[in-house]
Formats: C-alpha cells, sequence, structure tokens
C-alpha cells in the first residue's frame, strides 16, 4: 500500500486543510493548475462525480443539543491514479468538473513530485484569497459598528 | 360510476408555450440572468433557500427565475428537485460562536464584547424609494475599519455565567435528532423536530404567530437578546477518510431571544429562551421562529396552552408552504364528478323543502 498523508495522524492538518481549500477553490482556478501541469498523469474514476445531499445540524440555543437545520447540496468524486494513489474531493454546490479537478489533484497533493508545486500554485493562494476576503468583510461589519457616546442632560 | 375524462393535452402544452413566453416577458430587454438574481435579489434566493430547506444559491436563484418572482412556486421547485438526489451523510453540527459576522446586534446589551454591528441592513433607512435604483448608478465601495477583531460572544453566555438564563437546550441523552424528511410527523413532537419545521415553515406564517404572542395570544415578554448573521462552515465526517471534510461555508441567521422567567420550588427563577435559526439572511424570519419556539415551550414550563402559537399540533401542521399550498390550491383542479352528486343533492333536498311548503298552505 502507497503511504498517503492520511495514514499519517500527524499528516491529517495537513490533508484537513488541503481538502478544505480544494473545496474553495473555484472550477477556472483548478482548470487552470491542472492545465498548468507539465506531466499529466494518468487517473481513473473510483466514484462520481456526483451530486447530492448533505443535512446541515445546528444546535438548540446555539450550543446545546443538535437539530436539523436543513440540506446542502454537496459534489463529490473520487479518482485513483496510475501510481495508485486516491484522491477525494467533497465541495458545496453541483460543479461536477470542480469536484473531479479537486480529486485530482488531491491525489497529487499526496505525491512528493506534485507537492510543492500544487501548495505554492494553488492551496497557498486559495488560501491568501480566502483571508483576505474575510478580513475584508470582517472590517467591513467593523465599519458599522456603533460607537456609543452619553450625552450629559440637566443641571450640576 | 367513475368517469375518465380525457382530453386538454393541447390546451395545456399551449398554456405552458404561453407561460414561457410570458415568463420571457418584452423581447426588447435583455434575459435577467442566474448570477444577477443570485447577487441583486438576494434575500428572495435566501427565502426560497430557507423554506425549500435546501441550500444551494444558484439553484435557488433559477427557481426564482422559472416561477417568475413567485416565491412559493419557486420553493416547491427547490424541494422537488432535492428528492431526485441521494444522500450523502449528515454535517457536523455548525458552530455559530465560530461565525464570521456580518451583523450582530443585541437589544438587551448596549455595550457588550463584539459591540453592536450593524452590517447591511434596512434599519434606520427611511423607506423612501429610491429614483437613484431606476438607472445603474455607481455604488460606492464600503468602508473598511481595521479594528476588527474584537471577539463576538455571545449574550447567552454572560447571562449563563450568572446563572440567570437557562442552559442552551439539552434533549434526553439518549435522544437522536429525528429528521422530518424521512420520519412520518408525530404529537407531542420533541423540540428539535420542531425546529427542524419551523426552519422550513413559512415567513408570513411564523411573523404573524409571533405577532401573535406579542399581542397577547400566549404572551412570553421576549427580549432580542442577540441576532447575528454571518458564514459557518460545514463540516462532513467522511468515513472514507477518518476525518471531517470541511465542505464550505453557507450563510444563517441566528436569533437568542430571551424571555421572561420560570422558577419553581427546586430551582431560583432564570430566563426562558427561544430560538431561531434560518439559512440565508432572514432575520425576520429568524426572530419569529423564536418567539415560536418559545410559545411552543408553554407546557415544559407548565403553563396552559391557550392560544394558536402554543398549540404545537396547529402550528407544526400549517406552517410548512409547500404543503400548504397543494392543498389549497387543489381546489381548482377537477371536482366535476364530486360537484354533480352535490349539485344532485341540493336539487333533491329543495324538491323535498318545496314539497313540505305544498303540503303546509294545503294544510291551512
Amino acid at each position: 500500500m502507497i503511504e498517503t498523508a492520511e495514514t499519517h495522524p500527524s499528516g491529517q492538518l495537513d490533508a484537513k486543510r488541503a481538502l478544505a481549500l480544494l473545496a474553495r477553490a473555484d472550477h477556472q482556478t483548478l482548470k487552470q493548475v491542472w492545465d498548468g501541469l507539465s506531466a499529466k498523469p494518468h487517473f481513473r474514476k473510483i466514484r462520481g462525480p456526483e451530486v447530492g445531499l448533505v443535512m446541515v445540524k445546528g444546535r438548540i440555543g446555539g450550543g446545546g443539543d443538535p437539530f436539523n437545520l436543513g440540506e446542502a447540496t454537496v459534489c463529490r468524486a473520487s479518482i485513483e491514479t496510475d501510481a495508485g494513489v486516491v484522491g477525494h474531493s467533497y465541495r458545496l454546490g453541483t460543479d461536477k468538473a470542480a469536484a473531479e479537478l479537486g480529486a485530482v489533484l488531491h491525489a497529487l497533493w499526496q505525491s512528493d513530485e506534485y507537492r510543492q508545486h500544487i501548495e505554492s500554485t494553488l492551496l497557498s493562494p486559495i488560501e491568501q484569497r480566502a483571508e483576505a476576503e474575510a478580513r475584508t468583510r470582517s472590517q467591513q461589519t467593523a465599519a458599522t459598528k456603533v460607537d456609543f457616546f452619553t450625552m450629559v442632560r440637566g443641571e450640576d | 360510476m367513475y368517469v375518465a375524462v380525457k382530453g386538454g393535452e393541447t390546451a395545456i402544452a399551449n398554456a405552458h408555450q404561453l407561460l414561457a413566453d410570458r415568463r420571457r416577458g418584452n423581447r426588447d430587454l435583455p434575459a435577467i440572468t442566474i448570477e444577477q438574481i443570485a447577487e441583486q435579489l438576494a434575500l428572495s434566493v435566501d427565502r426560497v433557500m430557507a423554506e425549500a430547506s435546501l441550500y444551494d444559491r444558484s439553484l435557488a436563484a433559477l427557481a426564482v427565475k422559472q416561477s417568475r418572482g413567485d416565491l412559493i412556486e419557486a420553493i416547491f421547485l427547490l424541494r422537488a428537485y432535492r428528492t431526485t438526489l441521494p444522500r450523502f451523510g449528515t454535517s457536523e453540527p455548525i458552530n455559530t460562536a465560530r461565525m464570521q459576522i456580518e451583523r450582530r446586534v443585541s437589544a438587551t446589551y448596549k455595550d457588550l464584547p463584539g459591540g453592536q454591528l450593524l452590517g447591511p441592513t434596512f434599519d434606520y433607512t427611511h423607506r423612501l424609494l429610491d429614483p437613484d435604483l431606476l438607472h445603474d448608478t455607481p455604488v460606492e465601495a464600503p468602508v473598511g475599519r481595521s479594528d476588527a477583531d474584537e471577539p463576538v460572544m455571545r449574550v447567552s453566555e454572560i447571562l449563563a455565567g450568572e446563572g440567570l438564563i437557562e442552559a442552551d437546550g439539552e434533549l434526553p441523552s439518549e435522544h437522536i435528532a429525528g429528521d422530518l424528511t424521512r420520519e412520518p410527523m408525530e404529537f407531542p413532537m420533541p423540540r428539535d423536530l420542531r425546529l427542524q419545521a419551523l426552519a422550513r415553515g413559512d415567513e408570513g406564517f411564523l411573523l404573524a404567530l409571533g405577532y401573535s404572542t406579542q399581542r397577547g395570544y400566549g404572551r412570553t415578554h421576549p427580549f432580542v437578546g442577540e441576532i447575528r448573521i454571518g458564514l459557518v462552515e460545514v463540516e462532513l465526517d467522511v468515513p472514507e477518510l477518518g476525518f471531517a471534510v470541511s465542505l464550505g461555508e453557507i450563510r444563517v441567521t441566528e436569533c437568542q431571544m430571551v424571555n421572561q422567567f420560570k422558577g419553581s420550588a427546586k430551582a431560583p427563577p432564570q430566563f426562558t429562551r427561544g430560538y431561531g435559526l434560518v439559512f440565508g439572511q432572514s432575520e425576520r424570519k429568524a426572530m419569529s421562529m423564536s418567539l415560536v419556539d418559545r410559545a411552543l415551550r408553554t407546557q415544559e414550563f407548565g403553563e396552559d396552552v391557550v392560544a394558536p402559537a402554543q398549540d404545537e399540533e396547529f402550528v407544526i401542521s400549517h406552517c410548512d408552504n409547500v404543503q400548504a399550498t397543494g392543498f389549497v390550491e387543489h381546489l381548482k383542479l377537477p371536482h366535476y364528478v364530486d360537484f354533480q352528486a352535490e349539485l344532485d343533492l341540493v336539487r333533491r333536498m329543495r324538491a323535498k323543502h318545496a314539497q313540505s311548503q305544498h303540503h303546509q298552505e294545503a294544510a291551512e
């Protein structure tokens, strides 16, 4: 069996991060990175890409026991490269092409040959973009913060 | 006797063609795009997602376009679509404490950690029609402020510190969250199932019920402890990976309603609570939901059910607008045979009535 990042507990955080970032990259971004690869490995589909639902849970009162809030569309795909590395992808929405490319790039990210390239051309840029968007959003929200001041009324 | 009546195929086909024509409207105008609906009619899209109980902005925007802006029809379309899909699993519970906040207000504390963040609100607008929107007038970019990193604490945690408020909401330890889409409805219904029903319930119906509690039909003395709107991460536990994978973010609105206290011989008085959580940006719906959630807990607090908003079977059975519209609108479908029977009956009754009148007159 080929060792993958996931088989090492220490690699789990890395894998979690990679999958989260791949889920946030749009199809165009993934396609650019794929098209930019000098040597494209062959792969076969194991599952999907397919669209389905995930029931999203909330918690009563915000932190109490769970309840079912409603569903969300999710697209997933699994592939295996000729080198025997399995890649998975799960993302919100119904973009099957993005899910399949995500799974391929997840597989490549697990191999030493491609990992650095995918990190620098895909994962880091997506992470930076997501952080920048979150920062902008929170700064725009912060600008709507009410700064109360007290008016002193009456004598003495 | 049952008589099957056929015909109407051509009429139906032509009606649908006419619908497509009217939906497109004046061909001199450009067709509206799904992206435009998702961006510029975002709150319609949010309402469709919430009441269809399916989070997908693009598909909800498509449903709004297909339904010509009839939101209940759009909700129906999205509900129908979801039945065609398999379910991959159930997410980890979303963590609204770690929300990327876009709006957060409290009506109970002026100065609270994180502050009052107004966000993109209609509040304090003058509700005057804006002629600028008649044209594509350029819109300025919003202002930013860099001291944005103060943690935004929950109001319920502030009160919980002193023991002044009940806990978030615990069900018996062996309880597993029920799912209305998988199991038939039964009453009495546990709170988790009620919340699922309310989260997908009709905004107008819940608004009216919430309002009725304020007007005295089951008073609960509510205060908005906190409303927060923003993005939360959705994580799915994936067995083949052995850990929970982040699928992306969804926008939700949460309302923590703080209601008048309850105590007993055993427990000192403390505030009670109602909870609202809705897909998308909709504080009217989240607030209404939290008012109705608290009203439906009447029996839990040993109070009498005296008002419609407190009647679980009444509220839960009628809050779903897809079910409601299905049953109301089926009345327009052919009832020719039923009606013939009624017609026959009323004619016979009238004949009998005329006959007895005749006898009476003859007797006089």
